[in-house]
């Protein structure tokens, strides 16, 4: 009888001490909190905030490309002075939406919104951890972010208008107050906001790879971990080499900018007079930010790509094709991410030996992009696949992969860049490849994830409606911006109407621009169905998508830690889809190949040897250490 | 048990060996975390290094020699790093009262590593090389400047560490805080030691 009281007391011991951790108040609850799948939540809503913010800007600036006799002081309410009297918006708030919308898209939703969500909420509960490496810094990271959001947002609303010399902020113009009215203190609040963005995106970054590496649980060996973590950790480790060079590009600019020195200047006349700068030079900043400015590029599309992958395997109820490629492309990606920067800059006056080295080092990442969109098809091919939201999405993902890449070849010719630098052609290739398909990682994920989020399952049907009515007007949008450019429309001019070459393909900019403004009222569906879904979706079961990763065997609503008692071990991989001879069609990472004897391969068979072992490895479980 | 499982695996074919449990990394997070912080400190330093030598490369430079103290600095330095190593082996070997003093050496050491930093500015502008001016002289406030701002973390980082030995907490059983606390040392060291000589090659 005592004994069994004694193992009761030890019990509600052992609950006790799991419930400790949960005794929170609203504030470290919700707000500074350090549990992970808080802090995904965190960046996901605010990535979605600046989405609408983003997109908004972008639609504006649509109508004045494509309707310019449109009378826009219906506008008036938001943008106030902005709006002339005669309902036509300022020219030089045109530059600044234009600039604001790159820099937001690209860093605030594609960077932030998506791999500050996915990296935060997945690594843990994919590798089998309670949190992440250190939850302090995690929590530091999305605080960092937020007070950068903030001076970004107050940038807004400045007098003289935000940093408008286009998300590159190329000097001279953006270090010269005097040089446009955006690069004043528009400028400024826009250096101290990105600052403050590359620490928070450090601080996060070196946690998601000191979590991957060092906290997996037993028996996740790296060739078992799932292609999302795979793509998390090399998207970390490129901004951890990376963001750094964009500080220090910032941090010469503020010298520049405030103290006088003339890192980026030199030779500068203004009204006849000659600035004092001497011996800088402004290709030296470009060097500097297309060092990150390239691979930002797969910072914002590796985490879609890692994605994607997980949802096609899953939907198309098959293992993924060519696990070990993917991986080995991804890596390669990375690599030749590095060392491509000057193709941004072609026309720069670079020696024409040097664009051609870079010319072929471009082309070459065409081969790890090609293995990854044959690997998603043959995946898809002759599966069983399931149409969810975010299945469409992860489809529609590779689709705008392929696309974009396409046209990615053509404008990596040095030769043929210098006709269509800078021209809509461009701006239509990297809003394909870059932009919508990121997007699209981001609108698979959500759906995809949703129910181990909030608990709740989103609607099928609106998903489905939202993907079509997106996928479609992403399409219109920008296939007919490509033939725009190549007429030799450049990007960021205010109107076209006063060139000759530029009249016939009016009626062109107006199509792009009525696309445009039907996607961005699309995208209200997805709002709606995510907000009402939170609170009154459908509930959702343990593993909806009967998928066979860590996460779906965790409680419907995890608590801090993640899985009552014992972290589960790891047996096989995450792809065991459709196995010959297997009861069902999936079989989740924690199921031992002991108890799948009818559907093991025979080198598995030999595996079962080595059980007892993973078995009886360290838990690396946070919560036992600690105490 | 893990040699027994090792024999066993190496009679089934080649390709399965490799598929042995591994144990997942047991390396300390924390220490983890630090490698990872020290990366993206030299990828700072690696874009200014970069920086310098394509500006470097189309004329227009300024040459002038590094005053004295900077050498002195150096050895400071150098020698403050020694002293961390001691204070090291004292907290390993539960020598509370070297350790005491070697931390405190250390310290001190690194103020003053700061502060003939500070006095090599000065001899700058008599030497009429200004933070505004030429990029060559730019570029070396700006190295230096940013080395001081990491000694100054580093002095943080001590300081935790100084108050942690005099409060006896730093001891053979609990290095963790000392050993962060040597390797950001010991780095923030051999940058400097980068840095001067880079300098001086490319003055």
């Amino acid at each position: 009888m005592s004994a069994i009281e004694g193992v009761v007391t030890a019990q509600h011991h052992a609950e006790e001490h799991e419930h400790h951790h949960e005794a929170q108040n609203f504030w470290q609850k919700y707000i500074f909190c350090e549990d992970h799948k808080v802090i995904a939540k965190q960046y996901l809503i605010s990535g979605i905030i600046w989405a609408v913010i983003g997109i908004s800007m972008s639609v504006v600036f649509r109508i004045q490309l494509g309707l310019p006799e449109s009378n826009l002081s219906w506008l008036k309410p938001i943008l106030g002075g902005w709006i002339s009297e005669s309902g036509k918006l300022d020219p030089n708030f045109y530059l600044a939406l234009v600039t604001m919308h790159g820099t937001i898209m690209v860093f605030f939703v594609l960077t932030a919104g998506l791999s500050g969500t996915f990296s935060n909420f997945l690594i843990p509960l994919q590798i089998g951890a309670r949190d992440m490496a250190s939850g302090f810094m995690n929590m530091l990271s999305y605080w960092f972010f937020f007070v950068a959001s903030v001076i970004m947002f107050i940038s807004l609303f400045l007098q003289t208008g935000p940093a408008a010399g286009g998300w590159v902020i190329y000097p001279p113009l953006s270090a010269l107050p005097q040089a446009h009215m955006g690069s004043g203190m528009g400028m400024t609040l826009w250096l101290v906001s990105m600052a403050l963005f590359i620490v928070s995106q450090l601080l996060g970054g070196i946690n998601y790879i000191t979590t991957v590496i060092n906290l997996r649980t037993r028996g996740m060996s790296f060739d078992r971990l799932p292609l999302t973590i795979w793509s998390f950790l090399i998207t970390a480790i490129l901004g951890l080499i990376s963001f750094p060079v964009l500080f220090s590009s910032v941090l010469l600019l503020i010298f520049d900018r405030h103290f006088g020195t003339s890192f980026y200047l030199s030779d500068i006349y203004i009204n006849g007079e000659a600035l004092p700068n001497v011996g800088g030079s402004p290709i030296l900043f470009q060097h500097l930010f297309w060092f990150l400015g390239h691979p930002e590029v797969y910072i914002v599309l590796l985490p879609g790509l890692g994605i994607t992958s997980e949802v096609i395997a899953t939907n198309s109820r098959k293992p993924i094709f060519g696990y070990r490629a993917m991986i080995a492309s991804m890596l390669g990606i990375a690599f030749l991410a590095f060392i491509v920067w000057a193709h941004h800059m072609f026309v720069t006056g670079m020696n024409p030996f040097l664009g051609s080295v870079f010319m072929f080092l471009t082309l070459i990442i065409a081969v790890p992009s090609a293995v990854k969109g044959f690997n998603y098809i043959t995946t898809l091919w002759k599966g069983n696949i399931v149409f969810t939201p975010g299945m469409l999405f992860s489809i529609g993902l590779v689709s705008l992969f392929v696309s974009g890449g396409l046209t990615g070849i053509i404008l990596g010719n040095s030769a043929l860049d210098i006709q269509l630098h800078d021209t809509y052609f461009v701006v239509a290739h990297f809003h394909l490849v870059m932009g919508a398909a990121s997007a699209f990682g981001l609108f698979a994920g959500v759906y995809h994830w949703f129910p181990k989020m909030f608990g709740r399952m989103m609607n099928t049907t609106l998903g489905q409606i939202h993907f079509w009515f997106t996928f479609i007007g992403i399409y219109l949008i920008f296939i007919p911006m490509h033939y725009v450019g190549i007429a030799g429309f450049p990007r960021r001019y205010y109107q076209f109407t006063s060139y000759d070459f530029t009249h016939k393909y009016m009626d062109m900019n107006m199509f792009i621009s009525v696309a445009a403004i039907l996607s961005f009222l699309a995208q209200f569906i997805f709002l709606w169905n995510f907000f009402y879904s939170i609170f009154k979706g459908k509930r959702a079961p343990q593993n909806p998508w009967r998928s066979n990763t860590l996460e779906w065997t965790t409680p419907i609503h995890p608590g801090h830690g993640n899985w009552e008692g014992q972290i589960p071990a790891v047996y096989r991989w995450s792809y065991d889809y459709s196995k010959p001879g297997a009861k069902e069609d999936f079989i989740p990472q924690n199921i031992p190949y002991s108890q799948t004897l009818e559907s093991n391969f025979p080198h598995e068979n030999e595996l079962i040897a080595a059980e007892k072992a993973i078995e009886s490895q360290n838990f690396n479980d946070q919560f036992n250490a600690s105490h | 048990m893990k040699l027994k499982l090792g024999e066993k695996m190496e009679n089934v074919q080649q390709y399965k060996v490799e598929r042995e449990p591994q144990e997942t990394l047991a390396m300390d997070p924390m220490k983890f975390i630090l490698w990872l912080f020290l990366v993206s400190i030299i990828m700072l330093f690696a874009s200014q290094s970069s920086a310098y030598l394509v500006r470097r490369a189309e004329g227009n430079w300024l040459e002038f020699e590094m005053p004295r103290i900077f050498w002195y600095s150096t050895a400071v330095l150098v020698v403050s790093s020694a002293a961390m190593q001691w204070a090291y082996y004292s907290a390993k070997k539960d020598q509370f009262k070297q350790l005491k003093i070697a931390i405190s050496i250390t310290f001190v050491l690194g103020l003053a590593f700061l502060w003939m930093q500070f006095e090599g500015w000065r001899k700058l502008v008599d030497m009429n090389v200004y933070f505004v001016g030429n990029p060559s002289g730019s570029f070396f406030y700006v190295f230096t400047g940013l080395h001081g701002f990491h000694i100054i973390s580093g002095l943080i980082v001590l300081l935790y560490s100084w108050i942690a030995a005099f409060k006896l907490q730093v001891h053979g059983k609990n290095l963790r805080r000392i050993q962060i606390c040597v390797s950001y040392w010991h780095f923030l060291d051999i940058l400097w030691l980068y840095l001067f000589a880079f300098l001086l090659t490319f003055n």
